[in-house]
């Protein structure tokens, strides 16, 4: 009834084209986007803060750049938490050494860094596909994390190897180090999530994304058609590192403000990534965000609703954790291999036609 | 009250009538899961326990009873920032979070909140400078200490003279382990020792090819920053190379027995330095009678007198005392996490004072100022004898060099002041 074509003429091809077809949707993109901006700032303390909205978000971006080059160019990466790792310490190092320019700079920078890492970890996919190049990333992984625990420069030198976000200034706002307000943190994180996931629908729907879904789909018949391999998976590569390391940056100067590598950005992060793709849903912006939404939120409502509510023991809540999220992965890989994205889209093709279906 | 979580209209209906009263609120950021569960649980039940037991004997501290409110960290860092957010709103007095990684994190978070933060031997070693950090304390040692008491230990061993000896550092590849190396070479250039240092990664498991280095270049001494399931693999990989035990000395945290005993008999003679004097005390006892059998102990109950079980009871006194004195200061039973930070700063533990609590000789006696947050950095001997199933003292309370660690503390602390903007300074 509400949610329909009918009755919503599109008059130019730009129109016809658009991101959201239905109006319904617009309008609830418009409200999404209304709340996160303007209403959630003002309410938000420093609990939904650390505990849940800032790790949604950064993870959400983090799932994004693994989604694009997972789910649209095919590339399986087991790299992520490595190419994080590069973010963050790349972040540092600007941090530290160019105080006075602006976090904002800071964290682009770091993406772009990542980016060039990324690409150059990204040269093995063109001659080796699906777990041979997991193989490959995967070394990526623990190449990285050994070089940021084994050369001391890229920690300053400190006797105990952990990095230490400072206090840095977005027009005169703290966004770094102990006194960041809970808004400050949250709009910061805002600003790139809203940027990375325009970007990436953006591209997704450009020339760019088309080449990556053609190598995905089959790369031969890609190639014979003028695809250029080289090209197409670097860029997915590049791209993809750029999200990664904004992701990591943020991670390590606004979320945690100290990490140290082992601990942070190991191969479980690489693993916690690649599950909220899958499970949000391959080749998909909004399975990205349920993915990291499921995954950020659920063990915190466990926690909440058997520590808090019912007052369980805490280490029986914590296994309790485990055996829940592990079963629920396997229940909606069975029930719906195409993660929750897919879920998403029976709703909406039920909702055309409610309440009349025929 | 749990304002912050997203039950909070339902649990504000539970629990209106708890908030009524007034109590003071101690958080226990325990891990009781994951691969350093083993060194969480009975820290952890020491600690809840000790306070247990105040309220079972004395009605609380200062007639206000002790309310435990216990957050599952798993060891990991972005768990324990979620368990400080979800319990520091509940009026926490301080956080003892057991492990490194957490306390880096917590440091500007809990200075920026007012809250103090005590890590026991371990966490930041340059927190011992009061005036940079003035809501963090590490009293009664620190990992430097720790570091060159061993030194010490060692150079009582060989008459003084450590010249032309190898010591191996086997560490835990994170801040925790790098920690020690920095006063290590400090201390090798000093008494002329050769210092090697072989780190071994998260969890642990796996330290075949540092032990082979290590039966290949045969150091005179090993010692060990370990933690967890690192330990017992170390222990049991000495045994296999046939490193003896007696030159085997770990860390403060690499000395408990679930560390030694899965190596059984192979692992007799090992060593480790304690900050906790193993030994009868009546304090325990009265710990059986009045809480584990009376069905409120934290854990089991099987813990109860092992090596960190005690060391979470000494943390546990420890805050209680300095709850006493911020009580005694103030004049008022129901303490803010601020006057808590004032009896720490003003805590002085005597030997008197000790025996009067029923653990005689536990720990060393210092005293706390603004100055000085590390206390005395004393740190004892232990040898694991594997057929009785202790751990005995072997030597007295040993002090650190302070001739060696305090620039190094001033330094690291100065440098830290610098990139924060910190002024030192009392409060």
């Amino acid at each position: 009834m509400l949610y329909r074509e009918a009755g919503d003429f599109k008059t130019t091809y730009k129109a016809d084209s658009q991101t959201f077809p239905i109006a319904f949707d617009r309008w609830r993109y418009w409200a999404v986007l209304a709340v996160a901006w303007l209403v959630i700032p003002f309410v938000i303390n420093d609990y939904w803060a650390n505990a849940i909205l800032v790790p949604f978000l950064i993870y959400a971006i983090a799932a994004i750049g693994l989604n694009i080059l997972t789910g649209y160019c095919g590339q399986v990466s087991l790299g992520t938490g490595g190419f994080m790792a590069v973010g963050a310490y790349a972040c540092y190092k600007l941090m530290t050494s160019f105080p006075d320019v602006s976090m904002l700079v800071h964290i682009m920078l770091a993406g772009g860094i990542t980016a060039l890492v990324g690409a150059a970890f990204g040269l093995p996919s063109l001659r080796i596909k699906g777990f041979y190049l997991a193989v490959a990333t995967l070394a990526a992984q623990f190449f990285l994390v050994w070089l940021f625990n084994k050369v001391s420069w890229f920690y300053n030198y400190s006797a105990s190897g952990q990095i230490n976000a400072p206090e840095r200034f977005v027009f005169g706002h703290a966004v770094t180090g102990a006194n960041t307000t809970p808004a400050a943190q949250y709009l910061i994180c805002l600003l790139f999530v809203t940027g990375c996931a325009l970007l990436a629908r953006n591209l997704t729907r450009g020339t760019v994304g088309r080449s990556w879904m053609a190598i995905r789909d089959m790369d031969i018949a890609a190639e014979i058609i003028g695809v250029d391999p080289l090209k197409a998976k670097l860029t997915a590569f590049a791209v993809s590192s750029f999200f990664i390391g904004i992701s990591g940056a943020l991670f390590f100067a606004v979320y945690l403000g100290a990490v140290e590598v082992g601990e942070a950005f190991g191969i479980n992060k690489s693993f916690l990534v690649l599950f909220m793709c899958i499970i949000g849903g391959l080749g998909s912006l909004f399975g990205s965000f349920a993915g990291a939404a499921f995954l950020v939120l659920l063990p915190v409502a466990l926690k909440v609703l058997g520590v808090d509510v019912l007052g369980w023991p805490t280490q029986i809540v914590s296994h309790l954790q485990l055996v829940v999220v592990g079963a629920l992965i396997m229940f909606f890989l069975i029930k719906e291999p195409h993660g929750l994205a897919q879920m998403w889209r029976h709703i909406k093709e039920k909702l055309r036609l409610w309440p009349f279906p025929y | 009250m749990k304002f912050t979580t997203f039950s909070a209209a339902a649990i504000a209906g539970l629990m209106a009538a708890n908030t009524a009263a007034a109590e003071l609120v101690i958080p226990d950021l325990s891990y009781r899961t994951g691969p350093y569960a083993a060194g969480g649980i009975p820290f952890s039940d020491g600690y809840q326990d000790y306070f247990a037991l105040l309220n079972a004997r004395d009605g609380g501290i200062g007639g206000e009873p002790v309310r435990i409110v216990e957050c599952e960290t798993g060891y990991n860092t972005e768990k324990g920032v979620e368990c400080y957010e979800a319990t520091k709103g509940e009026g926490a007095l301080v956080y003892q979070p057991l492990s490194t990684g957490i306390t880096y994190q917590l440091i500007p978070k809990a200075t920026a909140d007012g809250i103090p933060i005590h890590t026991m031997g371990y966490g930041r070693t340059s927190a011992a400078e009061g005036e940079v950090f003035n809501w963090v304390f590490n009293y009664p040692g620190n990992y430097w200490d720790a570091a060159s008491v061993a030194v010490n230990y060692l150079l009582d061993e060989n008459g003084g003279d450590l010249s032309g000896k190898t010591i191996a550092l086997v560490y835990h590849n994170s801040a925790y382990g790098k920690e020690p190396i920095r006063t290590l070479e400090e201390l090798s250039a000093k008494h002329g020792f050769t210092l090697s240092t072989l780190a071994v990664d998260h969890p642990g498991q796996e330290q075949k090819s540092q032990w082979l280095q290590i039966r290949r270049e045969r150091p005179d001494y090993v010692v060990m920053w370990g933690w967890g399931v690192m330990n017992q693999v170390a222990v049991q990989e000495a045994a296999n190379v046939g490193f003896p035990m007696e030159n085997f000395i770990g860390n403060w945290w690499a000395g408990a027995e679930h560390d030694v005993t899965p190596a059984g008999a192979a692992a007799d003679g090992y060593k480790s330095l304690n900050m906790n004097r193993i030994q009868d005390y009546p304090v325990l006892d009265e710990i059986q009678t009045l809480v584990v059998d009376a069905g409120l102990a934290a854990g089991a109950g099987d813990n109860l007198g092992k090596v960190l079980y005690v060391r979470g009871m000494y943390a546990a006194m420890l805050a209680a005392e300095a709850i006493a004195k911020a009580q005694e200061i103030h004049g008022v039973s129901d303490i803010t996490p601020a006057m808590m930070r004032d009896g720490m700063e003003a805590l002085e533990i005597t030997e008197a004072r000790m025996t009067e609590l029923g653990m005689g000789g536990i720990g060393p006696e210092f005293s706390v100022n603004c100055q000085n947050h590390g206390g005395s950095g004393e740190g004892l001997v232990q040898q694991w004898n594997a057929a009785d199933g202790v751990f005995v003292p072997l030597t007295d309370f040993i002090a650190p060099d302070d001739s060696v660690i305090d620039p190094l503390i001033t330094e690291d602390a100065m440098a830290f002041a610098a990139e924060n903007n910190i002024t030192p300074g009392c409060l």
